[in-house]
């Protein structure tokens, strides 16, 4: 056990973790917070998705050694009252069904439109495939992200 | 007796050929001193005179072999979705190989890939440069006979812009180490490291021939 300091939605935790422990259990078990879902851990469905300086790192693969120094963001801090397009959008387009896959879908399809404002299907696609959706919400997804990045030219997310 | 060299006939040499013999004296010693430096410990020395083309063409056996594995083509795939597994099938999630080589948008080698194997079957292995060959340099090995591999490896317009002397250095590079350290499941090369190395630096000191097919 080590004591750590993690920057998590601009806000320093103070932690005590192993720093082999995965991302994941810091920040759901010891910051509390549960946006973020534990599915496969083994990096294979995207659901514990979450920003590491902008990337979007899967965190029950990523050690917590890894993300100390560095920015973290997860779901809850995406932005202020789920203003974010990709937020307002799937509210909109009513995207999930369980919900449980969700909040790494979100977090990906984000970093995609912080690189790409105007994908494409194609676009969408590659970046998307790592996120199983089991309830096969795909298509609405597709539409929601395209909506989003109708929002963001409209109004250019800050920061 | 005193001799006086710059006079008269019947001394050692006469004053115009003593004068052209010690420039060229002088000249076969700047030539001699410019090839006397030491090359550093770790210079690889190629040497024309060990041309051996049948010697090269048996050496290029192992390196094919183990260039072709899992471990090493699966990052060098003939379209820009890298391979996976022992029988080397598209990578699950279908990551792209984008410009750099380092995958695209949410869907970044290093999203997954940490810098050492995650423990555990079925994981992602590890490396801190993982990445493809860039999008401009595909560096293909999938689908390659012996002949078009060699042939490749070794023209510089297609191997990263590699020297001899560069090319034998990257068998030491910090990716195709990690070949031989797959992470848990997964089979080894078909020869050690260290056998892998000493026929790739044969083939090349060889002449880096070819086979014919």
């Amino acid at each position: 056990m080590a004591k750590i300091t993690l920057n998590i939605n601009k806000k320093d935790y103070q932690l005590e973790a192993d720093p082999q422990m995965p991302l994941l259990w810091a920040i759901r078990d010891l910051a509390g917070l549960k946006g973020t879902k534990y599915g496969c851990g083994v990096a294979q469905c995207g659901a514990c998705v979450v920003h590491l300086d902008g990337e979007a790192v899967r965190s029950c693969v990523t050690k917590v050694s890894r993300a100390t120094g560095k920015k973290v963001v997860t779901i809850e801090g995406l932005s202020e009252n789920n203003s974010h397009p990709v937020q307002k959008a799937w509210q909109e387009v009513d995207v999930p069904q369980c919900g449980y896959c969700h909040s790494g879908q979100i977090m990906s399809a984000a970093v995609l439109l912080r690189e790409k404002p105007n994908p494409t299907d194609q676009d969408i696609d590659d970046a998307m495939a790592g996120n199983i959706c089991r309830c096969g919400t795909y298509l609405r997804i597709r539409e929601a992200i395209h909506k989003a990045a109708e929002m963001q030219q409209k109004a250019p997310v800050k920061g | 007796m005193k001799q006086d060299l710059n006079k008269g006939p019947g001394y050692f040499l006469p004053r115009k050929a003593a004068t052209l013999l010690s420039v060229m004296i002088f000249m076969i010693a700047v030539a001699a001193s410019a090839f006397k430096k030491n090359p550093p410990a770790k210079e690889i020395r190629l040497n024309l005179a060990e041309r051996d083309s049948v010697e090269s063409v048996k050496a290029f056996e192992t390196v094919y072999k183990t260039l072709m594995s899992p471990r090493c083509m699966n990052c060098h795939p003939a379209g820009d979705v890298p391979l996976q597994g022992d029988d080397s099938h598209l990578h699950a999630m279908g990551p792209k190989r984008g410009v750099d080589g380092k995958g695209v948008f949410a869907m970044k080698c290093a999203n997954c890939h940490q810098d050492t194997n995650t423990p555990g079957l079925h994981t992602p292995p590890g490396n801190h440069d993982w990445h493809l060959p860039p999008a401009a340099m595909r560096m293909v090995f999938q689908g390659k006979s012996p002949h078009e591999l060699a042939k490749q490896l070794v023209d510089k317009k297609q191997n990263g812009n590699k020297d001899m002397k560069k090319l034998i250095e990257h068998a030491d590079d910090g990716l195709v180490l990690a070949g031989w350290n797959p992470g848990e499941g997964r089979k080894l090369p078909p020869v050690s490291h260290a056998e892998f190395k000493k026929a790739w630096i044969t083939w090349i000191q060889k002449g880096a021939y070819a086979p014919k097919k």
